[in-house]
């Protein structure tokens, strides 16, 4: 299949100019690269090797499907969505003035657990229609402010959330001031069930992004209350929700991880959850969902590579198999002159 | 100034002042504010003007001005998504590269103007030979040369080394051709002393300044004391001009009439037009319909995004929309957009073309195969903007001569008065009969060896050895020369106008009164000559047959010579047509005034000579035919059929017989012989008779379309 240039003539000719007396320098010295000589690989696709190859790619495919497959499946998760059911029914008409009142917004769920749960046990929020890739949002952040206790009035690039009363924010920008609020709280059997809040962010944002000296100042103070308010004695990189929060998801739909129950659950066990329904997502028709989750090997429950690598695998293999039978049926000589467009009508050129 | 005064002296210098341009020999004040000096300027650019012309250059491309608008978009930090460095840092780049080229190549151009006219040259001055710089000579100097010396401008000359008034120069620079070329000095300047060139004074009378290097009509008009006679005309031969160069001559000594600027070379000096090829027309094409598509993106984009950001962006309370915003904000949406598609027409297409396209001119400079193999010079991309065109090459278009042939001229056959000579051996010069018939010194062939003598502007010369060479600017003559001394009928010496043939050990003089110099329109030359001893004037021709055969006597047979040029024409040799005519004094007298008043005319001069010349060149006693060879040149036949095999038509033209040219174009391998191939012949005076002609080809086509052409 590859194709060496013919180098050993072309070497023999650059030989022999170097061996003979050199009349004239003016020649170009001969290299591989200047005579374009560097050996190639032409592959020619004949039906063996296409059909080889289209075998080869569903070979290796397929079991990789499914098995990826297989992994998605054995995650179990449960998922409720709250957004409706903890209003309460007679505020359904008007989501919206309801969560902006000072109303009662607790509210409790049931949760069944269908399959044996190994921990640990990731427990997320999801929502819906919520875009935190909206440039306005994106943009509206300082990274050296979050980082440095020096730099605390750098709050330039924060607009429209960078000064209060006057005073800088700390954590300034529309990302830390909308800062998912709600809280949950489970319980099993009447017995608390503890959620591990600790280590749910990356490690390098805690250590290089957000400053260990950098504490909330000013913050959540102006007449627009946005959303969860921070602790002013905790410094910034151990405020592990707004790390988690503030690294911001690219789709309309995102989880963010809350916690993680450390402890198997049982099937059939019943988990009560009270939860604080206080953000709103309801001016813009936002859904709220709560997930817990088990992981596998690959990741959490997820179809779409087990199926992209089937679907690839299993064209190959059709592929292989129609060539192979065009192959037996009618085969065609490599290079056959006569298919040429010119030759199959001629005059029609 | 002192014009005034000087016209009157000149009755030639009439009419049409500014139509034309007076040149005072030797005079140092008149000149001066007049002409420009002798400064020469290839540059592009001035130091203040390089970077607004050079940047306005390049911003007349369309893709440059897309890429400013982008970078100009990015600088505003509402809009831009991305960090404005991100294209002002290519496009600095790209703009630095170009320029930086440019510069370059303009300061190249600069070294080497100032070379040119800082070189000392010898230009007379107050009657004493000074060296000065060149970019100081003024028109009407005279300024020396010595051999291998590069002419500072364009000169008519006025003495050379030579006895006879030659010399050689190398017009190379010019017009490409490598051969040497004779110059003469104008028959005025003639046996003037070699001291006394200091001091002449005279005026020519020369067009202004024009691009035309084949053509220069003027006239010359010495003062006293030197020969006051009639005005003396002069051609481009009496003219070494700009960039040529001296050789094989001692020295030459002319007078400056264009200079600087206005030299022939330097009006021909236009400004480069940038070379397109077709893959560059393609991308602009490309380019532009992606920017209209572009635009339509970013419109519908916008739209919706305006839409979009009032019906539900307001909704998402994160954002904190303001509720009115500043005017532009309509355009804020579209414009991010149009930044997010820039890509589109990405910045590095420009860079990598133009990378690849240079390695594609390196990789040809590299190739040590293509060299020419003796003489060791490897091939050379000058223009590395068009190098890919190369391989979309769909026409070949060539000359014949020295092209496709050696030029390299070898007498082989001739007819003389009906008896062919040559057919048996296929050289005419072992011929036998024909050896028998010069021995014998029959008398039509002595006739027709002494038109093949003496019919050419050649100019023997002796070689410190004795041995005779002859200088000649047309191969042919050559050939018909040197093919006349080996039949014993040796041209051996000019002298001024006066030249001895030596036949059988017998000296004949002629003295030469007129030369009918060959032009392609009339496609014939002739010679007046005197004979010497019996004072008898002849006109002697020689011409391609059409220009020959129809112009014989009333009643003189010319079906033979008809068919020897026929004959020739297969056999793919080119044919010229002798002959000759005897002339009475009064009629050469009568004639001589007309050609005369032609010669030293200003305007259309050419068209009048011929003229002339045709009112002298009838009746003739056609003598015979020559038959010359020109051979393909080593490997033409094999590369015209790799050529044709990779489908690229060839085109040949040549002013040779029909015939001839068919026979060569077999011969290269570029049309088939007749069994395979059918040649359709298309010919014609007449718009007319072109077209009755194609269209008769076409019906031809037609019935044979069934077959491969």
């Amino acid at each position: 299949m590859s194709s060496n240039a013919p180098s050993s003539s072309a070497g023999g000719v650059g030989s022999a100019d170097s061996a003979a007396p050199r009349r004239n320098s003016k020649r170009p010295k001969y290299s591989k690269f200047t005579q374009q000589e560097l050996p190639a690989c032409k592959p020619i696709l004949t039906p063996r090797w296409v059909i080889s190859a289209f075998m080869l790619v569903s070979i290796v495919f397929i079991p990789i499907g499914v098995v990826s497959l297989f992994a998605s499946r054995d995650v179990v998760e449960i998922i409720d969505r709250y957004e409706t059911e903890c209003v309460p029914e007679n505020l359904r008409d008007n989501k919206v003035s309801f969560i902006q009142s000072d109303a009662n917004k607790t509210c409790t769920r049931k949760l069944r657990v269908k399959k044996l749960m190994k921990q640990p046990i990731y427990v997320y929020y999801q929502l819906d229609n919520f875009y935190q890739n909206h440039r306005r949002y994106v943009k509206s952040r300082s990274d050296s402010q979050l980082k440095d206790n020096s730099s605390w009035n750098d709050v330039s690039s924060c607009k429209p959330e960078d000064m209060s009363n006057g005073q800088p924010i700390v954590p300034c920008g529309l990302i830390a001031w909308s800062l998912f609020n709600d809280t949950y709280n489970f319980s099993l059997n009447n017995q608390q069930l503890a959620v591990n809040k600790r280590g749910i962010s990356w490690k390098s944002d805690r250590d290089s992004k957000f400053g260990n000296d950098v504490f909330p100042r000013n913050f959540q103070n102006g007449t627009l209350k946005g959303g969860k308010i921070l602790d002013p004695t905790v410094p910034l990189s151990k405020q592990e929700d707004l790390i988690v929060w503030m690294r911001t998801a690219a789709l309309p739909t995102f989880r963010k991880l809350y916690g993680k129950i450390e402890r198997d659950l049982q099937p059939n066990e019943t988990i009560h959850v009270t939860l604080e329904n206080n953000y709103n997502t309801y001016s813009f028709n936002g859904k709220k969902k709560l997930v817990l989750s088990t992981t596998s090997w690959l990741g959490g429950k997820n179809d779409f590579l087990g199926i992209a690598y089937l679907t690839v695998g299993g064209l190959c293999f059709f592929l292989a198999l129609s060539f192979t039978v065009v192959y037996l049926l009618k085969p065609r000589r490599l290079g056959d002159p006569s298919y040429l467009s010119w030759n199959r009508n001629p005059g029609g050129h | 100034m002192s014009l005034g005064g000087k016209t009157e002296e000149l009755p030639l210098i009439a009419f049409e002042a500014e139509m034309k341009r007076y040149v005072y020999i030797n005079d140092n004040e008149s000149s001066h504010e007049l002409y420009c000096d002798n400064r020469i300027s290839n540059r592009k650019y001035t130091v203040l003007n390089f970077l607004p012309k050079n940047l306005w250059e390049q911003f007349s491309r369309f893709m440059n001005q897309y890429f400013l608008l982008i970078a100009c978009l990015q600088l505003w930090s509402l809009i831009t998504p991305v960090n404005p460095a991100s294209t002002w840092g290519p496009l600095i780049f790209i703009f630095a590269v170009s320029a930086s080229k440019e510069a370059w190549d303009d300061y190249n151009r600069y070294l080497s103007d100032k070379k040119a006219n800082e070189k000392l040259v010898w230009v007379v001055r107050q009657g004493i030979r000074k060296h000065i710089q060149a970019q100081d000579i003024h028109v009407g100097n005279i300024v020396w040369l010595r051999e291998n010396d590069e002419v500072p401008c364009d000169l008519v000359l006025i003495g050379t080394s030579d006895p006879q008034g030659l010399c050689s120069v190398e017009t190379s620079a010019l017009d490409g051709e490598t051969d040497l070329k004779t110059r003469v000095i104008p028959t005025a300047c003639m046996g003037i002393d070699f001291e006394l060139l200091h001091k002449i004074k005279g005026a020519i009378e020369c067009p202004k300044p024009d691009k035309d290097i084949r053509r220069f009509d003027a006239n010359l008009r010495l003062f006293p004391p030197f020969i006051d006679n009639d005005v003396c005309p002069l051609t481009i031969k009496n003219t070494i001009l700009q960039s040529c160069y001296l050789r094989n001559t001692e020295w030459a000594c002319g007078v400056a009439i264009y200079t600087g600027n206005e030299t022939k070379l330097g009006m021909s000096r236009g400004i480069p037009e940038p070379k397109l090829t077709a893959m560059d027309a393609m991308i602009d094409k490309l380019t532009g319909a992606i920017f209209v598509f572009q635009i339509v993106v970013v419109m519908v984009l916008g739209i919706a995004g305006n839409v979009w950001k009032d019906t539900e962006a307001r909704k998402q309370w994160y954002v904190l929309y303001p509720l009115e915003g500043p005017w532009y904000e309509l355009l804020v949406i579209p414009l991010r957009f149009e930044l997010l598609c820039s890509i589109m027409i990405p910045i590095s297409i420009k860079v990598s073309l133009d990378l690849v396209k240079s390695l594609y001119a390196k990789f040809i400079d590299w190739d040590s195969e293509m060299i020419d193999y003796e003489t060791g010079i490897p091939s050379h991309a000058t223009n590395t903007a068009i190098s890919e065109d190369l391989g979309q090459v769909e026409y070949i278009m060539t000359d014949k001569t020295g092209t496709l042939t050696e030029n390299r001229m070898i007498f082989r056959r001739c007819c003389i008065s009906g008896v062919f000579y040559g057919n048996e051996s296929g050289d005419a010069l072992k011929d036998t009969r024909l050896l028998n018939a010069v021995a014998g010194s029959s008398p039509d062939v002595v006739q027709f060896l002494t038109v093949m003598a003496i019919c050419n502007t050649v100019i023997p010369m002796k070689s410190k050895t004795g041995a005779i060479l002859y200088k000649a600017q047309s191969q042919d003559e050559d050939a018909l020369v040197n093919a006349a001394a080996q039949l014993h009928m040796a041209y051996v010496n000019k002298n001024a106008n006066i030249l001895e043939i030596r036949f059988n050990s017998s000296v004949i003089k002629y003295e030469v009164l007129e030369t009918l110099e060959f032009t392609s329109d009339r496609k014939r030359m002739s010679v007046v000559v005197k004979d010497c001893q019996s004072g008898k004037i002849v006109l002697l021709s020689k011409g391609a047959d059409e220009a020959i055969l129809p112009y014989a006597y009333a009643g003189q047979q010319t079906r033979t010579f008809i068919e020897a040029v026929e004959q020739y024409g297969q056999l793919g040799l080119r044919t010229l047509c002798l002959a000759w005519r005897e002339l009475t004094e009064d009629e050469y007298q009568e004639w001589s005034l007309m050609f005369k008043e032609a010669s030293s005319t200003l305007v259309d001069r050419e068209w009048r000579i011929a003229e002339v010349c045709q009112r002298l060149e009838h009746d003739f006693e056609v003598l015979g035919v020559t038959a010359i060879e020109d051979r393909l040149q080593d490997g033409v036949p094999e590369t015209i059929e790799t050529l044709r095999k990779a489908g690229i038509n060839f085109w040949m033209l040549t002013g040779d017989k029909q015939n001839t040219a068919i026979q060569i174009a077999l011969s290269c391998n570029f049309i088939s012989p007749e069994p395979k191939g059918q040649l359709l012949l298309i010919d014609g005076k007449t718009e007319d008779e072109v077209c009755r002609s194609l269209e008769r080809v076409l019906l031809t086509m037609r019935i044979t379309s069934s077959e491969p052409k």
